[in-house]
């Protein structure tokens, strides 16, 4: 039950976190790397507010404002700086693990005891008695649900329109009369908007801030897209953006049952990010994605 | 009106394989004139319109739109009034997206693309009645993906779509070289009623000589960066295709082609 629990809640954090992979990956088909970076500096951003006691709803905005702000510069860097895409984010990703230490100023950071978005006084009366257990994930699932349906508003609209067509169809943007590099800022900025929201919301499920925490985002991003979009694919009852959500809490439980299982394969816990590696390419040749584009380069 | 003045264009400048491509090279193109561009390939046409769009920079001279210097201007800027359609008819259209989102694109050219909602209920008829008159079934597929559509129901969804939003100039680049010879003529016969229509100025290159012959009223012949052959009213009137296949054929020979 408590495994299922946490398969949920963290699903549904790093479900977040995908919505912004997704629009970098699948949207603008920009391998975007600047989330390893900007998800734990949504977390760093999480625990310097909660431990200066500011009240924990505001770590929220606070975060996805910071994530915006890394993103546009991914951005900048790529269209103004003519960097190729992959390096623009190498080059985020690198700094920001220096801006991440010099936010929190130390590598490590206990949330324990502390308000958080999960854990207050408001949140305890709403939801108390006997939905107490499942606090944290029904207030992660309102958050991560809110956020999929202002993406979806959002790429409803026209200016959602352009960000849908820059990754189609770039020229067709130029010709509209349109900057096609401001529109790939924008969305860079959404993304990882996004993405370090996710962060701060793993930050208060976990209650700890540690700087090693982003290594590996992007695979569980990228993974969680796969999923949703090429395996889910054939659930044409959801919405993509949920079915990116639904990928995400499936490879969560992949992961979980790995772990479970490892001692049985002489795993231990170090052995995560090769299992993590493992399964994303499993994944990936489940899913063939994009194996018509490799064998044509290749 | 549009005009080029003095324009030149060199590649790989500085290197072994410099061309001059335009040296000098002056076009007047008057308001609502219908341009049709021919000549064989390297003569530069496809580059004339780069140059006008500005997918490539012009190493000197002026590109002036109604006296205005547009020279400096990026290529996305200048198509705020241009309308440009491609010989691939990929280009024109998104192909993840349904033909409605692609025209609420399209329509919005020009203003601003805000928060509004991109599908709007009222514009959907509109758009319907607009897919009606290219007589391809289209009406009926507001939500199908473009890029399921075949390539001459793209190319005149692609043409509709250029000319949806208020412009000045139409760029048609060899729009109908990729389409079987009868898509060809549906995309030929729908773009004179569109320009007739619009009253908009246009440029159209084209390998076809009869389609040149028989729409537009200017004819350019271009070669080797300059315009060889130029008549436009009466004489480009009474032209035929047989009149300009000599002249064609002249410097195509001369080129070893």
């Amino acid at each position: 039950m408590a495994l299922l629990l946490s398969v949920f809640e963290q699903g549904l954090i790093y479900g977040v976190m995908a919505l912004g992979v997704y629009i970098t990956y699948k949207i603008l088909d920009f391998p975007d790397l600047t989330v390893d970076g900007s998800f734990p500096m949504g977390a760093a951003i999480a625990a310097v507010m909660i431990s200066g006691g500011a009240h924990p709803l505001l770590t929220l905005p606070a975060s996805f404002g910071a994530g915006v702000l890394a993103g546009a510069l991914t951005g900048v860097i790529h269209v103004t700086c003519k960097v190729r895409d992959l390096l623009s984010g190498i080059i985020m990703m690198t700094a920001l693990y220096t801006v991440n230490l010099r936010i929190t100023g130390k590598a490590n950071v206990p949330l324990y005891n502390k308000n958080t978005v999960f854990e207050n006084k408001a949140a305890e009366s709403l939801f108390g008695g006997a939905l107490a257990p499942f606090r944290t994930l029904i207030l992660i699932a309102v958050i991560a649900f809110g956020a999929k349906y202002l993406l979806d508003w959002y790429l409803g609209t026209h200016s959602g329109y352009l960000l849908r067509a820059v990754g189609d169809n770039s020229t067709f943007v130029t010709s509209m009369g349109v900057d096609k590099g401001k529109v790939k800022i924008i969305g860079l900025a959404i993304s990882n908007g996004l993405v370090a929201l996710g962060g701060c919301l793993f930050a208060q499920q976990q209650r700890f801030f540690d700087i090693s925490m982003g290594t590996g985002t992007v695979v569980i991003g990228l993974a969680s897209v796969i999923i949703g979009t090429s395996l889910l694919k054939k659930l044409t009852l959801f919405h993509v953006t949920t079915s990116v959500m639904a990928g995400s809490i499936l490879y969560k439980a992949c992961v979980a049952f790995a772990l479970r299982y490892m001692k049985a394969l002489n795993l231990q816990s170090k052995d995560l990010k090769l299992v993590t590696s493992v399964l994303f390419l499993l994944i990936l040749l489940m899913a063939q994605e994009r194996r018509k584009k490799v064998k044509a380069n290749a | 009106m549009l005009e080029l003045r003095n324009m030149k264009k060199y590649y790989n400048p500085g290197t072994v394989n410099e061309l001059c491509l335009f040296q000098d090279f002056n076009l007047t193109i008057p308001d609502h004139q219908f341009v049709s561009v021919v000549g064989s390939n390297g003569s530069g046409k496809t580059s004339l319109l780069n140059l006008i769009c500005g997918s490539i920079c012009t190493d000197a001279g002026q590109i002036l739109v109604n006296g205005k210097d547009i020279a400096g201007k990026k290529e996305f800027e200048r198509h705020r009034n241009i309308g440009r359609v491609f010989q691939d008819p990929a280009k024109g259209t998104c192909p993840s997206m349904t033909i409605l989102e692609n025209m609420s694109i399209a329509d919005r050219k020009g203003s601003c693309y805000g928060l509004g909602r991109g599908k709007n209920k009222g514009k959907a008829g509109q758009y319907q009645e607009l897919l009606r008159g290219l007589g391809l079934g289209l009406e009926d597929k507001l939500e199908v993906k473009a890029g399921s559509l075949s390539g001459g129901q793209r190319q005149a969804l692609a043409l509709l779509m250029a000319t949806m939003a208020p412009i000045e100039f139409l760029i048609l680049d060899e729009h109908t070289a990729a389409l079987d010879p009868k898509t060809a003529e549906i995309v030929m016969e729908l773009t004179g009623k569109i320009v007739e229509e619009k009253q908009v100025t246009t440029i159209m290159v084209t390998h076809n000589l009869r389609y040149a012959v028989e729409y537009g009223d200017r004819l350019l012949m271009m070669h080797q960066g300059a315009a060889v052959m130029d008549c436009a009213g009466e004489e480009k009137a009474r032209l035929r295709v047989e009149d300009i296949l000599q002249t064609f054929n002249e410097i195509s020979i001369e080129c070893g082609n």
